[in-house]
């Protein structure tokens, strides 16, 4: 199997086929997380740099194992403490770190399209770690390993609620574009102020009441309230969205019997969740940290070590 | 009487059929008339025109010479020879430069660098500040501006959100000369380049709703209306706008409105890939207001074409999308891209004369020619069946920001006169 993508800036890029060997790799590279010595040599001597422009801690913590697992070397260089806070732009800054030759480039930025800007420039494999409100594809992926953990590979008729703020997340437009691909029907609530204007367009059905979109639903996804929101007169306040939104056990009473809840962290505790139910038994919070850093493994093996058209195997 | 000195020989000339001649004497018309093979102009330079178009030289109400301040990005002698190349005499130059155009000292010096690098034209006419600073605080002097020589106020891409100080500078202004004004408001607009839609909610990006526009649009037209003080929209992009705005002129409210040539023929599907040369303010809109800003143009309810030239140095386009300068270069295609147009007959050659090259010169009292006796020799020659690829080359601007680089233009000024000189002359394949 050669992989054909240079760069994975969103999941809209994969076909199925795509999609189903970066979950047969992921769920082989899993196994090692379960051993003793959590170390295979498949990327020795590869160095990937994790140039993350925006706080993070848990993709680039996630991504920095991934990378160690495999045996490569990973470098970290985030904005404060890089050239970006002296002025540099971002073009002069990817320019060197390509000349410093790394096998990937895993970035995060808060700018839409700054992943696609920066693939575009550089001959090594972009990973896009999130960029701006666009796109967050290994987190797409690692939700989407969750839920086959769960449910099995055939994800057709399954309906997901997206609860949150959408308009602001790129985990939201990632998973959608990927599990609406997949057959799955997907929903979004939010107040109207945390919706794209034009939300439909996303492929997804619109609700503003958490009753009708909780129900039969099989899995719901939360997303994390940016405490900002509320300052940008988004929301009266965090209590009021509680009161509207905030996912509770009683609340989810009308979806499937065995609903999931998944939430891409870090939680706001009593916010958009309830804090007994993060913990519940259908809570698969911790075990889409776990899926991370297989998902991220697949992802590096898969971009590093593909071949360039011409060259032999 | 002069004798002839500048002859058009055979060339066409929008609304009139058959092929016509231009004699021009002493930088004036003499005459337009029937083109007659055996006529001899012994004295004058003849410019042989089969094949060609013949039209008056146009007006730009709208551009950014970026002089002084920032001339990384264009300077007054490279803004005018772009404005030579696309065809126009008359260029009106928007006041946010550095300082801003809020004196006499700032003017003087643009007209100074004008007439310095191009003495016989294209004529510069500055915009000068509707306020002090372009900070919306305090009104600029504007009888001190206009004696120096500018012909418009404007706030420009600053518009004003204090209303009650608005309604003083429109009535202030009344008096002196037209006020140009960028409309968005300020809040709901800030910070977005793309429009909002389906386009901004796919990419992730903020989106400025054309109600943004479409609010300080109504607001200018009811201050207008209830003061009898004349405005003049800036780049309209939208449908609401539009529809606004024909309203306002059924009840015969004093406002004026332009387009750009981008609005008309392009939309904010540019923006897919995070195209940052596509990145403009107003944003570039949806199919449905590109259609309504075409036929309004037709219809005389947008009454002018204007280019909002807007020069930038490839870093700063070179960028991701939300970091990148708002504006697209845009003397240089004006006539290329808007042939399209006329090509698939949502615009003819006439709509062209009026809209970029009458009206506007109407609008702000500049010169014109439009072929009569007497008349300034304002013209330029298009030759419409002439292929060209939009390069860095090919721009006469510094600014190279135009989502048209690398694409093919069916139709091309060959020649620029102002005052009977002429200005630019492209030179021939082969010759």
């Amino acid at each position: 199997m050669n992989w054909p993508h240079k760069d994975l800036l969103d999941v809209s890029q994969l076909s199925r086929e795509d999609v189903d060997v970066v979950m047969r790799t992921a769920a082989s590279f899993r196994e090692i997380n379960a051993r003793p010595v959590k170390k295979v040599p498949t990327l020795k001597g590869k160095s990937v740099v994790l140039f993350f422009a925006e706080p993070s801690t848990r993709t680039k913590t996630s991504f920095d194992i991934a990378g160690k697992r495999l045996s490569a070397d990973t470098f970290g260089l985030a904005k404060s403490g890089s050239s970006l806070q002296k002025g540099e732009t971002l073009k002069d800054t990817v320019l060197t770190l390509q000349a410093m030759n790394p096998d990937a480039i895993v970035m995060r930025h808060s700018s839409s399209g700054a992943a696609d800007f920066v693939a575009r420039r550089v001959s090594c494999a972009v990973i896009n770690a999130g960029d701006g409100w666009h796109a967050h594809p290994t987190q797409a992926l690692l939700d989407l390993f969750t839920l086959r953990e769960v449910w099995g590979d055939d994800l057709v008729g399954k309906t997901v609620t997206i609860l949150g703020d959408v308009a602001h997340s790129r985990v939201a437009r990632s998973n959608i574009r990927l599990l609406t691909m997949l057959g799955v029907t997907v929903r979004l609530c939010a107040p109207r102020t945390l919706l794209p204007k034009d939300a439909r367009a996303l492929g997804a059905k619109v609700f503003h009441e958490l009753e009708p979109a909780l129900d039969s639903a099989d899995a719901v996804m939360c997303l994390r309230l940016q405490l900002e929101r509320q300052e940008a007169g988004l929301l009266p306040d965090l209590r009021e969205y509680a009161r509207r939104f905030c996912l509770t056990k009683a609340r989810l009473k009308n979806a499937a019997p065995d609903v999931k809840v998944l939430h891409p962290g870090p939680i706001n505790r009593g916010v958009e969740i309830a804090s007994d139910l993060a913990d519940a038994g259908n809570s698969l919070i911790l075990d889409q940290v776990a899926s991370g850093v297989a998902v991220r493994m697949a992802i590096l093996y898969l971009h590093i070590t593909r071949k360039e058209k011409g060259e032999t195997a | 009487m002069t004798p002839p000195d500048l002859v058009v020989a055979d060339a066409a000339v929008p609304g009139r059929d058959g092929r016509w001649t231009l004699v021009c004497a002493a930088g004036q018309v003499l005459e337009l008339s029937p083109h007659d093979p055996a006529a001899r102009f012994p004295e004058a330079r003849v410019i042989e025109a089969k094949g060609q178009l013949l039209l008056p030289a146009m007006t730009d109400a709208h551009t950014h010479l970026r002089e002084p301040g920032q001339e990384w990005k264009e300077d007054i002698a490279s803004g005018l020879a772009a404005a030579a190349g696309g065809g126009f005499s008359n260029i009106l130059c928007m006041a946010n430069t550095d300082p801003v155009n809020d004196n006499e000292s700032v003017t003087r010096l643009m007209l100074r660098r004008a007439s310095e690098a191009w003495p016989h034209g294209p004529r510069l006419f500055p915009v000068g500040a509707l306020t002090m600073g372009l900070a919306g605080k305090q009104l600029a002097p504007m009888e001190e501006l206009l004696a120096a020589g500018c012909v418009a106020f404007s706030n420009d891409g600053e518009p004003v959100a204090d209303t009650e100080l608005f309604r003083h500078a429109l009535e202030y202004a009344a008096d002196l000369a037209p006020v140009i004004d960028h409309c968005e408001d300020p809040y709901m607009a800030k910070g977005a380049g793309a429009n909002e839609g389906v386009m901004s909610a796919r990419l992730g990006l903020r989106g400025q709703p054309d109600v943004a526009e479409a609010l300080q649009v109504a607001r200018d037209i009811l201050l207008a209306e209830y003061l009898n003080a004349p405005v003049h929209l800036a780049h309209v992009s939208c449908r609401r706008a539009v529809e606004l705005i024909a309203d306002a002129k059924r009840r015969g409210a004093p406002v004026t409105a332009e387009t750009c040539p981008h609005y008309l023929t392009m939309t904010d599907a540019a923006l897919f890939g995070y195209d940052t040369m596509a990145k403009v303010n107003p944003p570039l809109r949806t199919d449905d207001d590109r259609l309504a800003l075409i036929q309004a143009l037709r219809e005389g309810v947008i009454d002018i074409l204007a280019t909002d030239h807007a020069p930038h140095a490839a870093h700063e386009k070179e960028t991701p999308f939300e970091d990148a300068k708002n504006g697209i270069t845009g003397l240089d295609t004006a006539l290329g891209s808007l042939w399209e147009l006329v090509r698939l007959g949502q615009l003819s050659a006439e709509d062209i004369a009026q809209r970029f090259a009458w009206r506007p010169a109407e609008i702000f009292r500049l010169p014109h020619c439009r072929f009569a006796p007497g008349d300034p020799a304002d013209f330029c020659l298009f030759d419409p069946e002439q292929s060209w690829v939009v390069t860095p080359e090919t721009l006469r601007s510094k600014g190279k920001n135009t989502p048209l680089l690398g694409q093919s233009l069916t139709g091309r000024v060959t020649l620029t006169a102002v005052n009977g000189h002429v200005v630019y002359e492209l030179a021939r394949a082969g010759a």
